[in-house]
């Protein structure tokens, strides 16, 4: 593996009398793409400011490469390219004026930005409505904007803070495929969000983090092994099960789980080949009718709902 | 290119693309000045002032209130009418129409001439006035009293009517009962004398009565002196004159300029609310950058709001910098640069966009009011005068006046300026330090 392109060490931020980040601590190897995952308020958008150099630690440090930024002039910070929860645009100015005006702030040539300008635009699939200003952009562009404006002093590390929030599906695509393009260009990419399925799309890593603390940093190989080697299996029942089944059927072989949820059973299994047809066999013999069976591979959600206690929606 | 010059093209650009902004730097001050300099007396020597609407309702008709109704007419800040009747000319001011309407009653020639021998009732002329309005029939009761003085003196003192005036007054004397005899002996002297003088002006042929007049040279008997109004400006030098459109102009441009100051803080609010603060704090660029980039930005715009306000005065009202250019160019370059620390000090203090415009524009309200901006600070009563002193906007207007239509020279500019630079100092140096650097 790589030597760490980002190493965070025990940093605290407090607001007043609220702990924000109690104690956070990763690090992140060149090339990596590392899911920053926790529920709203978690603390994932003030640890993204302190490694960006926006804020200032109460505690712990920051290395970038393996040296901590020195002020706010320090060339290092060419090396961090941030991607704002908010959509950091100006309304008024056009999508080429946004881009190039955000360049101009690190310096580059005119040529550069005129050129790294048209490459980001293309990127992101807005060559079109270069000479547009955001205000007349729908929200998916405007966040596929906000996430090239960040791209044009040509970052080798991505901090990138809820980029797909409030967005439709379509664009949500658009935007990992972008992201996927800038992995494979070898950049590294430490991707904030409250959704799950986003980090098992994208990230190889995750760190999880509630109340400023990080509650798992582990490879989601190795999460979803925790989970066992397990698989999931939903039965769709035309009634709502008695409760009394439950019990009975945690019995059968290759069962290791039941839950009940309205009229659905799920069942966590050891193996599907075993417990599949067990299951269906006594629920056929109770006289239940089933309309829908359905298995899935094990789903990390067990795993966050077990070290959060809370679900990992928009909650 | 430097972010500095980035930053600044961003601000400018933002600004051109802002149509409220615009409106509000450029329309709205110039249609407010042209309003507020019409009203404080606009182009003197170009248009005619319009003058006080009196009324004189002439019950008369004799030689003297034909005297009085020429001079009154001749005087070119009274606009004079004439009405049928006393109630017309009465209805006419109650309404509002008027300043003021006289009326000369009946046989007041002569009255006049004999009350001033003390002989008879004196006559009273009546006027009517407007409670509201009462500078304007102050100058009316003024002039009124000067010209009566005036044409009553003349008739008195010549030819046949004045012959029998002293006539009368020398009978009057010898019928008085209980006068002291030398009272009565140098009375008669005096008036004999006066009659014996109009009586060799009669034979001689000299016409007193027509050289005569309160300015005339000839003989006879007129006020003793003359008024001659002279304004304390350097006008007369110049082909251009006074013009109240110069105050206006420089004040509603400054207010506008300072109002603008506001967006320029609450622009700096609102990109740390829309996260916009972060993406130019994660830019390796420094705090001085930042801040300088924005300070120059809003100079820049404030002064070129001046530029096109000012030039927007002298193309269409003919206002004219009748002092030193070169300090009336610092002026405006010291407004502008004190409008744009302002708005830095108001971003520094300031949490929310919302909660701090209305406390902002409360402040420069009463900065530009106290300035002199709306009205002439000297219209302020004393103690106001003295304390308006630390206010920066006063010493802005004091230069801009001293500029243009005063006709100071550069040396007047320099303690306005330095005021104003000084107050840019104190407003940048607090915003500073108050700043808050830090993204949220
Ligand atoms: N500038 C700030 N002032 C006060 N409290 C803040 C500030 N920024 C964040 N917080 C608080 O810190 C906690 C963590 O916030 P944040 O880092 O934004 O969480 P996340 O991005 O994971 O949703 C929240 O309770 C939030 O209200
Ligand atoms: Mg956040």
């Amino acid at each position: 593996m790589n030597p760490p392109i980002l190493e965070v060490r025990g940093l605290r931020k407090t607001f007043g009398s609220l702990v924000a980040v109690e104690e956070v601590s990763f690090s992140v190897a060149a090339g990596e793409c590392v899911g920053l995952l926790g529920p709203n308020g978690a603390g994932k958008t003030t640890t993204l400011s302190m490694l960006a150099g926006l804020i200032r630690p109460d505690a712990g440090e920051v290395l970038i490469a393996g040296r901590a930024l020195t002020g706010d002039t320090d060339p290092a910070k060419r090396r961090l390219g941030l991607v704002p929860q908010d959509l950091a645009l100006y309304e008024d100015l056009s999508a080429a004026e946004n881009l190039a005006f955000f360049g101009a702030l690190y310096s580059l040539s005119r040529a550069e930005l005129r050129d790294r300008g048209a490459a980001a635009l293309d990127l992101v699939g807005l060559s079109g409505r270069a000479k547009d200003p955001p205000r007349t952009f729908s929200g998916g562009m405007k966040r596929r904007l906000n996430l090239a404006v960040a791209l044009l002093h040509d970052p080798e590390i991505l901090l990138l803070d809820e980029p797909t929030v409030g967005v439709d599906p379509q664009s949500r695509n658009a935007i990992f495929d972008n992201l996927e393009t800038l992995r494979a260009r070898g950049k590294t990419i430490l991707y904030t969000t409250h959704y799950l399925e986003e980090v098992e799309r994208l990230c190889s890593r995750v760190v999880i983090v509630d109340h400023g603390r990080v509650l798992a940093d582990a490879p989601l190989a190795e999460l979803r092994a925790r989970e066992g080697e397990g698989q999931r299996c939903t039965v769709e029942l035309a009634a709502p099960a008695p409760a009394d089944w439950i019990a009975a059927l945690r019995g059968l072989p290759g069962v290791r789980r039941v839950a009940a949820r309205e009229s659905q059973l799920i069942f966590e299994v050891a193996d599907l080949t075993v417990a599949v047809p067990a299951v269906t066999a006594w629920l056929a013999q109770h006289g239940a009718q089933i309309t829908q069976l359905s298995s899935a591979r094990p789903n990390l959600e067990s795993v966050f709902l077990s070290l959060t206690g809370r679900n990992l929606r928009d909650d | 290119m430097h972010p500095l010059l980035a930053l600044i093209g961003k601000d400018l650009r933002l600004h051109v693309h802002n149509r409220r902004a615009l409106i509000l730097t450029l329309a709205v001050p110039i249609a407010i000045a042209s309003f507020f300099g019409s009203l404080f007396g606009g182009q003197s020597g170009r248009v005619k002032p319009s003058g006080v609407p009196v009324a004189v309702v002439d019950l008369d008709h004799s030689a003297v209130s034909a005297q009085v109704l020429s001079n009154l007419l001749a005087e070119a800040g009274l606009r004079v009418s004439f009405p049928t009747n006393e109630a017309a000319a009465q209805d006419a001011v109650r309404q509002g129409q008027l300043a003021a309407a006289v009326v000369i009653p009946a046989n007041f020639g002569r009255d006049a001439g004999r009350g001033l021998f003390g002989g008879g009732a004196k006559p009273d002329v009546v006027l009517y006035e407007d409670p509201g309005r009462q500078m304007e029939s102050g100058l009316v009761r003024g002039l009124l009293t000067q010209h009566i003085i005036s044409a009553v003196a003349r008739n008195v003192f010549n030819g046949a009517s004045g012959r029998q005036f002293t006539r009368e007054g020398l009978a009057r004397i010898e019928e008085a009962q209980g006068m002291p005899a030398g009272d009565r002996e140098l009375l008669r002297t005096m008036l004999g004398g006066v009659d014996r003088w109009l009586a060799r002006v009669e034979t001689n042929g000299t016409s007193a009565a027509g050289a005569g007049g309160p300015g005339g040279g000839g003989g006879g008997f007129s006020l003793p002196f003359n008024f001659r109004e002279e304004p304390a400006v350097r006008e007369a030098v110049h082909q251009f004159q006074y013009n109240g459109y110069a105050h206006s102009f420089g004040g509603m441009s400054m207010q506008f300029v300072l109002m603008a100051a506001i967006d320029w803080g609450l622009a700096i609010l609102l990109e740390r609310q829309r996260g916009l603060w972060r993406r130019l704090r994660a830019a390796p660029i420094s705090r001085g950058t930042l801040l300088a980039g924005r300070a120059a930005s809003s100079a820049l715009i404030g002064f070129g709001t001046l530029a096109v306000c000012w030039g927007f005065s002298m193309v269409v009202f003919h206002v004219r910098v009748l002092g030193s250019w070169p300090g009336f160019v610092l002026c405006n370059l010291a407004v502008a640069v004190f409008a744009a620390s302002l708005g830095l000090f108001i971003a520094a203090v300031g949490r929310t966009p919302e909660a701090t415009r209305g406390l902002a524009i409360f402040v420069i309200l009463i900065l530009v009011m106290l300035g002199g901006a709306w009205i002439p600070s000297f219209i302020f009563p004393e103690w106001l005068q003295q304390a308006s002193v630390v206010i920066p906007t006063r010493w802005a207007m004091e230069g801009f006046d001293g500029m243009t239509w005063r006709g100071l020279g550069f040396a007047a500019a320099v303690k306005p300026v330095l005021v104003l630079l000084f107050s840019s100092l104190v407003c940048g140096g607090l915003a500073w330090r108050w700043f808050r650097w830090e993204a949220d």
